[in-house]
């Protein structure tokens, strides 16, 4: 019972990670109609841009800051640059032009920090392990990562929901030629989304740095799930994103944690680990063929 | 026209003064690595450190003027194969290194040795090519890939544990690790767990330990899969509670440098350590020290290692022209390693010795490896018997 809560908040604590990825993916996908490849890229900045002042002025705290700050950056400085100029170009040219931007992201990394994996620190507070109910040890660390996540989608809600900026968004993802025709500056609203994107990749991959190997590449290891969430969700789709992303880590992290032991049950434990491994990661991708197969737009499509 | 211009001209000055005073004579050595990804520091170490050879040598190794031709495989088999047929065909190349890893390797290397170029490997060792697939001129100067493991199987053997937890990604590496390990340690296996190539978060897998309660844990994942699992290994309360041994790839020190306090307490193995006494090690690590500004891996003693195995053949040669004769002299493996003793064995893998290393906080808080003991002595690896040479 223990072991299945342990991992119920393994899977939210996954889940929120993905699910702070794909927002700002299914936005600018449902938003812009652009595919944004380099979406992992811009997480992999705000890991080493807060990383490193972290490790500098010694203080975790202001690394969330300069992480965001330069994620959204250089988020607003590539959809001025790269992005604007693919809007009305077919999905295509996007993924090729995206493809480059992860090429030369990686290259600049690897020019200031070098190839090898940086050192991430921890405050002490998120040091070891603390009981939550009697029996159940849970890191810190992953608890605060949850409630920056739930925080984040609280703060999304009432973004979109609540604000002038959120109607626009919520338009622009049902009937993009509408809002324009309409004499929206969507020029403007597209660079709005766009840093509200790269500002919440930032955010995930900073807030992973410390369980993760913050790398050369670390954003490409998360962005084929993140793809799979924002499917799943519906493209455009905030809420689809936050369901998706909860439940595709929740979904992962059991087959991982009890596949093989159910297996075991009823064939031999060499068999049981191998198809256990193979059917586990496989289990995303199963998921979404299933909700594609039932809902071809995903689970809360934007625009019907 | 004006931008194309200013291009062409900016090539032809980094031309210029990347080779500056090359002697039109330099021997060509192909170095085929991984420059590139999440591993692209790997290929960095060998590369720097066969250059470290050739530079304190003033620019040649064994006497013979030599320059290194390096190109990124990307990871990629079909670019590696690439790559070293542009070497022998159109440099007329005959002297190979430099490749990291073994799926690469395996692509690459037969196509090397049929075309009567000889290879040297600084690192991938894999077992295809140690057994039946032996080849007269195919050296390795690292080790063969199942031996990493076996060491470690090894150690938590020599410290008394019985029973173990072992994980590894799902790949061919991955099952050869436990395979390694579980050859030479020969206690129970509680749990064999196979984890996703490129997986990010452990979580399940530490409950699966915890539930499982072994005695030892081993795990092989290699680069920033490894740097995730030691750290989530922590936070979830494990380190210093379950003890973990492991194999070398898991602790180079770009590992330690990024994983921290929580590598400390961990038992590793090793073939080579900064700290091996010895006055080639000395040599290199003082000279690295000195020209870089970055941790000390053994991919670069690797690398060293062979340069110095590189120059004790020229020094017999004096070229590659005789293939025969330079297959002779780098068999004899004339050179002081910075392991210590070396020597190839029949299927012209090393055959040296294993070290078990402690895992401890240095000076300054960071983890530090310390040379314990010898684990294997004159160690050589489980293929040799099959090869027919």
């Amino acid at each position: 019972m223990i072991l299945i809560l342990e991992q119920l908040l393994n899977g939210l604590q996954y889940g929120v990670m993905l699910f702070l990825l794909a927002a700002g993916l299914t936005l600018i996908f449902g938003i812009m109609g652009v595919i944004n490849l380099a979406h992992g890229s811009l997480y992999m900045i705000g890991a080493f841009a807060g990383t490193w002042v972290a490790t500098t002025t010694g203080s975790f705290w202001l690394g969330i800051p300069a992480g965001l700050i330069a994620a959204a950056l250089v988020g607003f400085l590539v959809e001025a640059t790269v992005i604007r100029k693919l809007y009305a170009r077919d999905h295509l040219d996007q993924v090729l032009a995206t493809f480059a931007l992860i090429l030369i992201f990686n290259q600049m990394i690897i020019l200031i920090f070098g190839r090898q994996p940086i050192f991430t620190p921890l405050p002490e507070v998120f040091y070891g392990s603390i009981e939550i109910i009697p029996g159940l040890f849970y890191p810190p660390y992953r608890l605060l990562i949850i409630a920056v996540g739930l925080l984040v989608a609280v703060g999304l809600y009432f973004l979109i929901n609540r604000t002038r900026v959120g109607m626009l968004v919520r338009a622009g993802s049902t009937n993009r030629d509408m809002v324009r025709a309409l004499g929206v500056d969507v020029r403007l609203l597209y660079t709005v989304v766009f840093g509200l994107g790269a500002l919440l990749a930032g955010l995930a991959g900073y807030m992973t740095g410390p369980i993760l190997a913050v790398q050369v590449g670390m954003g490409e290891d998360i962005l084929l799930a993140t793809f799979v969430v924002v499917v799943i969700g519906g493209v455009g789709s905030i809420k689809g994103a936050f369901v998706a992303g909860i439940g595709l880590g929740v979904v992962d992290t059991m087959l991982r944690a009890f596949l093989p032991t159910i297996l075991r049950g009823f064939m031999a434990p060499s068999d049981a680990d191998a198809i256990g491994a193979s059917v586990s990661s496989m289990g995303i991708f199963l998921l979404m063929a299933i909700v594609l197969l039932i809902r071809p737009k995903g689970l809360f499509a934007a625009g019907g | 026209m004006k931008l194309s211009s200013v291009i062409k001209a900016s090539v032809v000055a980094a031309f210029a003064a990347a080779t500056p005073a090359l002697a039109e004579d330099a021997l060509k050595i192909g170095v085929i690595t991984t420059l590139s990804g999440p591993a692209g520091y790997l290929g960095q170490d060998v590369r720097d450190g066969l250059q470290l050879a050739i530079d304190m040598e003033g620019g040649k190794l064994g006497g013979v003027p030599v320059e290194l031709v390096v190109e990124d495989d990307g990871l990629k088999p079909g670019n590696g194969r690439q790559i070293a047929e542009k070497y022998m065909n159109d440099e007329g190349i005959k002297l190979l290194t430099g490749i990291i890893f073994s799926n690469v390797a395996g692509a690459t290397v037969p196509d090397i040795v049929d075309n009567g170029a000889i290879y040297i490997s600084p690192n991938a060792g894999p077992s295809n090519l140690a057994g039946k697939g032996c080849h007269e001129n195919y050296f390795v100067v690292s080790w063969q890939n199942d031996a990493l493991h076996e060491a470690a199987g090894a150690a938590a053997k020599k410290l008394g544990y019985t029973k173990a937890f072992a994980l590894a990604p799902n790949y061919q590496a991955g099952k050869d690790a436990i395979a390694g390990f579980k050859r030479t340690f020969g206690g129970e296996i509680l749990g064999e767990v196979y984890t996703q190539l490129g997986q990010t978060d452990y979580s399940a897998e530490m409950a699966q330990i915890r539930a499982a309660n072994p005695e030892v844990v081993f795990q092989f994942h290699p680069g920033g899969m490894g740097i995730a699992f030691l750290r989530q290994y922590q936070q979830a309360g494990l380190l210093g509670t379950i003890p973990m041994v492991l194999s070398e790839p898991s602790t180079d020190a770009v590992v330690l440098n990024a994983v921290g306090e929580a590598a400390v307490g961990i038992t590793a193995t090793a073939h080579w350590n900064r700290d091996f006494d010895n006055e080639s090690n000395k040599a290199f690590v003082a000279a690295w020290d000195e020209k870089y500004d970055r941790p000390i891996t053994y991919y670069a003693s690797q690398g060293y290692d062979t340069g110095l195995l590189i120059a004790s053949a020229l020094r017999q040669t004096g070229g590659v022209d005789d293939i025969d004769a330079l297959r002779e002299a780098i068999r004899k493996a004339d050179f002081a390693s910075v392991r210590g003793e070396f020597k190839f064995g029949k299927n012209q893998h090393p055959v040296h010795n294993w070290y078990q290393l402690d895992i401890v906080a240095g000076d300054d808080g960071k983890p530090v490896a310390v040379t314990k003991e010898v684990l294997l002595e004159n160690y050589g690896d489980s293929y040799a018997d099959q090869c027919e040479m």
